[in-house]
């Protein structure tokens, strides 16, 4: 069974808006999340992303349908802590997510709240604030620090909770691209060195490229889903529904519009130069 | 401007008073200021004042932080000093029309003004020393015993530490958004009190709605990473009293004693 199953999930932010019938913000989704997956679920603003990452850790409840964490419902409301302690949620504004005035007090934030023992919540903190790569700053104040750091140390203050699975919820959009790129670089290596899953969501389209699965949600609906290769190969329906491609795989489908013949779509700069070198000589 | 405040900063450091456990520092604090006012005589204040001295030496900040705090009480010391100068009771020894000087007024104004500098002097070592999340931490377990009557002790705690955590990102928005009306053309330092009260409107309307965001945002996030309140709860870092909070503890006692036999056996001036 998927570590997390969504089936037939349901919801809306008000349910009487003077009787008329309201958008769903999540219109029908089913997806699961596989144990050490890199799940990346992208789309417009408002298409329900967010919502959707709320109900992983049972922050938003469903009107219909289930979210189903490890085997536990989360509208069982005796799971919602072993839910929470199973699935972190990373939110946008790295500011917001900070409570404490100094970095490691922060970290350990999570594990004081789960009662662990003062030794063990130590190392804990070391342990997480070491994996982000932010250990040398665990006695700085949060608001010294860069976007980027910022974000890596609420990314640690999920991990000292010790969590199966940790979604974040556009964590770079508010960062610089250096911040971007230090805060990818620490979820890949998590995905893989520690066998994290990780569900990132973005609509930085260059983000999606480097995951297991790529997920297109649309008015709360997902749109289509798979390998990178296979969703950003359909170039026309991502078009359609106003989303970008990467670069390169817009540059091929076009060339492909004015004649070119080729076996595959690339994602990534370097493949696309390959590709065309091939093709001109 | 703002961020020129010396008074309440925290300045890290290894000294002894820096590494006293913060509540032993903060029961010895309210001893103190408590004494401050219980100084009846020129030895219990020279006492007091020789305690200010020496917990400022032995703290180690530089002396010109101690005098940037005292700078923003002057006005307030000189017009209390001033006021019980001439208007002490008792026989004049010099006067001119209503203003008349008495040795009472004299004795009352030198108490006065040694016992607020002496408190200022006293809190700035107190939060210079002790970083916020400290005093905090220090709160809450004194006050722990108050949560048996059902006293909001965590919750309170919470909220103080929350709030020193939020200052710094609160004036860099504050900041931020002053550069922002500014650019619109919003006048802020020219005109009457009045007008200027005036202009603060545009600042504190985005100030207070984006405080109001943030404050669900941090709930939110709280909540996802498994806070429900005080119960259950542990703590990294864990306060154990040493020998030296023990010493420190001592010291005072001896310093309240001090004070209480000056007070006995001489008389008091005031």
């Amino acid at each position: 069974m998927s570590f997390i199953a969504i089936e037939n999930v349901f919801f809306s932010y008000d349910s009487t808006d003077g009787g008329q019938p309201v958008k769903n913000a999540v219109d029908g989704v089913t997806l699961s999340v596989e144990k050490g997956e890199f799940v990346a679920v992208i789309g417009h603003n408002g298409c329900g992303k967010s919502t959707l990452a709320k109900h992983l850790n049972a922050m938003l409840l469903p009107d219909s349908g289930k979210v189903i964490v490890d085997g536990d419902d989360t509208s069982d409301e005796n799971k919602t802590w072993d839910i929470r302690e199973k699935v972190g949620l990373v939110l946008q504004n790295p500011d917001n997510q900070l409570v404490a005035s100094i970095v490691e007090e922060d970290v350990a934030f999570g594990p004081e709240n789960l009662g662990v023992e003062p030794s063990e919540i130590r190392r804990r903190v070391d342990e997480a604030l070491k994996a982000v790569d932010m250990y040398h700053y665990r006695h700085h104040a949060p608001h010294k620090l860069s976007g980027g750091q910022k974000q890596r140390v609420a990314i640690a203050g999920i991990l000292a909770i010790q969590p199966q699975c940790i979604v974040l919820d556009e964590p770079t959009a508010m960062l610089d691209p250096n911040g971007r790129e230090e805060v990818m670089t620490t979820l890949h290596r998590l995905n893989r060195e520690m066998g994290m899953t990780v569900v990132l969501i973005t609509h930085y389209m260059d983000e999606a490229v480097s995951a297991d699965r790529v997920v297109v949600m649309d008015s709360g609906r997902v749109l289509t889903q798979g390998t990178p290769e296979e969703v950003f190969s359909q170039v026309e329906l991502l078009k359609k529904h106003r989303l970008d491609v990467p670069q390169a795989a817009e540059l091929v489908f076009r060339l492909i519009g004015r004649g070119l013949h080729v076996d595959h779509i690339p994602l990534s700069e370097g493949d696309c130069v390959n590709m065309l070198g091939e093709v001109l000589q | 401007m703002v961020r020129d405040v010396a008074f309440g900063q925290y300045f890290p450091g290894k000294s002894l008073i820096h590494k006293l456990d913060p509540r032993a520092k903060m029961v010895c604090f309210i001893a103190f200021i408590i004494l401050i006012f219980f100084t009846f005589n020129y030895a219990s204040l020279g006492i007091v004042a020789a305690f200010t001295a020496f917990i400022i030496i032995a703290g180690g900040i530089s002396f010109k932080f101690y005098f940037k705090s005292l700078k923003m009480i002057l006005f307030v010391v000189l017009i209390t000093s001033l006021l019980n100068l001439f208007y002490g009771s008792g026989e004049p020894i010099w006067q001119w029309w209503i203003i008349k000087l008495t040795w009472a007024g004299i004795h009352r104004a030198a108490f006065v003004t040694v016992r607020i500098i002496c408190l200022i002097l006293a809190s700035s070592a107190l939060t210079f020393t002790t970083s916020p999340t400290e005093l905090t931490d220090a709160i809450e377990r004194l006050l722990k015993p108050l949560s048996a009557i059902h006293f909001p002790v965590h919750e309170i705690a919470m909220m103080m530490s929350l709030a020193l955590r939020f200052v710094p990102t609160l004036l860099e928005e504050t900041d931020k958004i002053m550069q922002a009306q500014r650019a619109r053309g919003a006048d802020m330092d020219s005109g009457n009190l009045l007008k200027r009260v005036k202009s603060l409107i545009p600042i504190l309307i985005p100030l207070f709605v984006s405080a109001f965001r943030r404050a669900y945002d941090i709930a939110t996030a709280m909540e996802c990473r498994c806070y429900r309140g005080g119960a259950g709860r542990t703590r990294m870092k864990i306060l154990r009293m040493q020998t030296r909070d023990y010493f420190s503890f001592v010291t005072t006692a001896l310093m309240i004693g001090g004070v209480v036999v000056c007070n006995i056996l001489l008389t008091s001036v005031i």
